[in-house]
C-alpha cells in the first residue's frame, strides 16, 4: 500500500500558519491567566508557609492528586522524547511502555509507607525522611543534591519539548540570537506563575492540560492511521525505512523488534532503571506527600495505568511519522520535531493549533512541578539545615522561590550545553543519578539494617561511576562526543545496558559490603526518630510529643 | 496467628500497636500480583517477535499495550485485598487497645 497523503515539504520555507498560532496563542494565554488565578483557588489561612507553596497545603484529593501525578509524570518526554526515539531507532524506544507497567506494582509496595512516615513526622521531601530515619545530616544532603541536580536535565527536556512545538510553528529564527527566543519566553511566563502560586498553579492548570492531550491523543491515534492506510500500512513503511543504512554510522537505522541480546538486555534494564528512578525524583514525591491519605495515593497508582497506555499510543506516532513521510531525506534531521510536524502535516490548521497547545502546556506544567520540588529539597535540606537553621516561615518561602528559579537557569543550561540527538537522553542522565538515592530511600522504608556511612559511599561510588560512564558515551555517527547514549558495556555480564542499573547495583554492592564492615566495627548508628506504627499510619495525626521526641521540631 | 495481646503492658508507649503478623496470605497474594508484570516484561525475549499480528500491529507492541490493562487490574486487585486486610486489622487493633 501506498500512503493516501503526499508529504509536504515543511523544513524549508519558515511559512507561519496563521490558524495554528492563534489557536495555539489563545489556548496558551488561557493558561497562563489560570495559573495566576491560581494562587486565590482553596487559599490558605497561612500562605507564607512552604508547605503552602510546595505542597498546596497538602489537601489533594484522588481527583486532583491524579491529574498532579499525571500531570508530572506524562511530559513532553511522552510527546516528544518517546517518539523521537521510536521514530529514530524503531522497538528499542518502547521501553517507556514496559517502564511505565512495572512502575505501578513497584511503587505501591513501598509508596503508601513512604506517604505515612511523612505525614507523621512532616517531611515534605525524600530528603528529610533520609534524615529522620537515619539520623544522618551528610546523606540527607546527598539525597538532596541528587535530587536537584537530577531534576535538571529533565526539565531541560521539557523545555526542549516546547522548542520543538515553536521551531515546528516556525517561531524563531534558525540561527542566531532569535533562535531562543520563543524558548526564553516561555521559560518567562512558567517561572512567573511558578513563582507567584506555587504547586496550586499546574495543579489546577493539569486539569486543562489533560482534557486536551486526552483530546489530542484520542484524534491521533485514529485519525492518522487511517488516513496513512491503517496500522499494518505503518508499520510495513516504518520497517522498510529503519532497515535502509543510515550514512552516519554504516548500520541499519534501526529495527522493529529488539532481536539481539544486547538489545533485550538493554530494553529490560531501561525499562527497569526508568521505573525504579521514576519516584526518586522529587516532583513525582512531591505529587504523593500532597495526597490527602493514604488511600488517595493507593488508588491514585492503580488507576494511573490508563496514562500509560496513552503513552504507548502516542509512541506509535512515531512509526505513523516515518509512514508520513515527515523528516524524510532532510539531512541532521531534529528527530523531536517528529510529532509535532506530523500534527501539522496531518490536522486541519486549528486542531494543529490545539495539538501544539497541548504539547506545549504539557511540558510547562511538569517543568513547573519539577522546579517547585527541586526548590523544595534546597530550601528545607539545605538552605534551612545548612545555611539559615532559623529561618521564618517567609524567608524560607521566599528561599525556594528563588530556588525554583535556580533551578529552571539549571535547566536551561542542559538545553544548550548538551547535543541533543535524542533528547531522552537527558531523562535518561537524570536517572543515572536519581537512582542512586533508591538504596537510602527504600531500604529505608522497611528495615534500618544499612548503616548511613555504607549508603553514603555506595552513593557516591554509583554517583562517579554512572557520571563516567555516562560520560564516555559517545552518540552515534559522532566517535569523540560525549553523554550521546546513556546505554554502555554491563561490566561481568558483558551486554548493553542502562548504566543507571549498574551504577545503582554497584552503589548496592558497597553499601551491603560497607554495613558488614560498619557493624563488625561496631560503628555507631545514627538516631532513628521514627517508630514502626509511622509506615502505616492511615489517619492525619498531627505529630504530638507524646514520648521521647529526640529533638523539637520546628516546623 | 499468634496474637498474644489482652491488655496492653504499662510501660509500652500507648501508640504502638501490638505486634502482627508480617506474613500473611492475603500480602503472599498480592506480592505474586504484583511481581507477575516484572516477570512477564522484563523477559524480552518472550515476546520479542512481530506474529502474531493485531489489525496489522505486530505482537511486540500489541503484547506490551495489552499488559498495561492486565496490570492495571493486577494492581486494582492487590488494593483491593490490602484495604480489606487493613481494616480488618484496625478492627483487631482497636479492639487490642481497650
Amino acid at each position: 500500500m501506498t500512503p493516501t497523503v503526499t508529504p509536504i515539504a515543511l523544513a524549508s520555507g519558515g511559512r507561519i500558519d496563521a490558524v495554528s498560532l492563534t489557536v495555539f496563542l489563545v489556548l496558551f494565554a488561557a493558561v497562563t491567566v489560570l495559573g495566576f488565578l491560581a494562587a486565590r483557588w482553596r487559599r490558605p489561612e497561612n500562605a507564607l508557609h512552604l508547605d503552602e507553596w510546595g505542597l498546596g497545603g497538602r489537601g489533594f484529593g484522588t481527583v486532583v492528586s491524579w491529574f498532579l501525578l499525571g500531570g508530572d509524570l506524562y511530559t513532553a518526554y511522552t510527546f516528544i522524547a518517546v517518539p523521537a526515539l521510536i521514530y529514530g531507532v524503531g522497538a528499542a524506544g518502547f521501553y517507556a511502555v514496559p517502564y511505565t507497567i512495572i512502575a505501578w506494582p513497584l511503587v505501591f509496595l513501598f509508596l503508601p509507607r513512604l506517604w505515612s512516615v511523612a505525614r507523621s513526622h512532616g517531611y515534605v521531601t525524600l530528603a528529610d525522611f533520609a534524615r529522620g530515619r537515619y539520623g544522618s545530616r551528610s546523606l540527607a544532603l546527598a539525597v538532596a543534591l541528587t535530587g536537584i541536580l537530577a531534576t535538571m536535565p529533565y526539565i531541560a527536556l521539557q523545555l526542549v519539548g516546547i522548542q520543538a512545538v515553536l521551531d515546528t510553528m516556525h517561531l524563531g529564527g534558525s540561527s542566531g540570537p532569535a533562535k531562543d527566543l520563543p524558548l526564553l519566553i516561555a521559560f518567562a511566563v512558567l517561572a512567573a506563575y511558578t513563582y507567584s502560586s506555587g504547586l496550586r498553579a499546574p495543579a489546577l492548570i493539569a486539569f486543562v492540560k489533560d482534557t486536551l492531550v486526552y483530546l489530542v491523543v484520542i484524534v491521533a491515534v485514529i485519525y492518522i492511521p487511517i488516513r496513512l492506510g491503517g496500522y499494518g500500512s505503518v508499520f510495513h513503511q516504518a520497517a522498510t525505512a529503519l532497515a535502509k543504512t543510515s550514512p552516519a554510522t554504516g548500520k541499519p537505522r534501526g529495527s522493529l523488534l529488539p532481536g539481539s541480546a544486547n538489545a533485550q538486555w538493554s530494553y529490560a534494564t531501561l525499562a527497569l532503571g526508568s521505573a525504579m528512578a521514576l519516584f526518586m525524583y522529587p516532583h513525582s514525591a512531591t505529587g504523593v506527600l500532597a495526597a490527602k491519605d493514604r488511600n488517595t495515593v493507593r488508588r491514585n497508582l492503580a488507576i494511573l495505568p490508563a496514562y500509560s497506555l496513552m503513552l504507548g499510543l502516542l509512541s506509535l506516532l512515531g512509526f505513523m511519522a516515518i509512514a508520513a513521510g515527515v523528516g524524510k531525506g532532510v539531512t541532521g534531521y531534529n528527530a523531536q520535531l517528529a510529532v509535532p510536524q506530523l500534527f501539522a502535516q496531518m490536522f486541519p490548521s486549528w486542531f494543529a493549533g490545539v495539538a501544539f497547545a497541548a504539547i506545549g502546556i504539557g511540558a510547562l506544567v511538569p517543568a513547573a512541578i519539577m522546579s517547585i520540588a527541586a526548590a523544595n529539597l534546597f530550601t528545607k535540606n539545605i538552605y534551612r539545615e545548612f545555611i539559615r537553621p532559623a529561618a521564618t516561615d517567609a524567608e524560607q518561602t521566599q528561599a525556594a522561590k528563588i530556588a525554583s528559579l535556580l533551578v529552571k537557569l539549571g535547566a536551561l543550561g542542559f538545553v544548550l550545553g548538551i547535543g541533543n540527538q535524542f533528547s531522552i537522553n537527558l531523562q535518561l542522565l537524570g536517572g543515572i543519578w536519581i537512582l542512586q538515592i533508591f538504596p537510602a530511600v527504600v531500604s529505608g522504608l522497611f528495615s534500618r539494617w544499612f548503616h548511613h556511612w555504607a549508603l553514603l559511599a555506595g552513593w557516591a561510588v554509583g554517583m562517579v561511576y554512572g557520571t563516567i560512564a555516562a560520560y564516555r558515551v559517545a552518540a552515534a555517527g559522532k566517535p569523540h562526543s560525549h553523554f550521546g547514549g546513556s546505554a554502555a558495556n554491563i561490566p561481568v555480564i558483558g551486554r548493553i545496558g542502562y548504566i543507571g542499573v549498574t551504577a545503582f547495583v554497584l552503589n548496592l554492592a558497597v553499601a551491603v559490603v560497607l554495613t558488614l564492615v560498619l557493624r563488625a566495627a561496631k560503628v555507631p548508628a545514627g538516631a532513628d526518630e521514627t517508630v514502626p506504627a509511622d509506615y502505616t499510619d492511615d489517619l492525619t495525626p498531627t505529630p504530638l510529643p507524646e514520648q521521647a521526641v529526640p529533638e523539637p521540631l520546628v516546623s | 496467628m499468634a496474637d498474644t495481646a489482652q491488655a496492653a503492658p504499662p510501660p509500652v508507649p500507648p501508640q504502638l500497636p501490638p505486634p502482627l503478623p508480617v506474613v500473611t496470605a492475603t500480602r503472599a497474594a498480592c506480592a505474586v500480583l504484583l511481581l507477575a508484570p516484572f516477570v512477564a516484561l522484563l523477559w524480552v525475549n518472550s515476546y520479542a517477535r512481530s506474529t502474531p499480528t493485531l489489525i496489522g500491529v505486530p505482537f511486540f507492541y500489541w503484547y506490551q499495550l495489552l499488559w498495561v490493562i492486565l496490570s492495571a487490574f493486577l494492581t486494582g486487585g492487590a488494593y483491593l485485598l490490602l484495604r480489606r486486610e487493613q481494616a480488618r486489622r484496625g478492627r483487631q487493633r482497636r479492639e487490642a487497645g481497650r
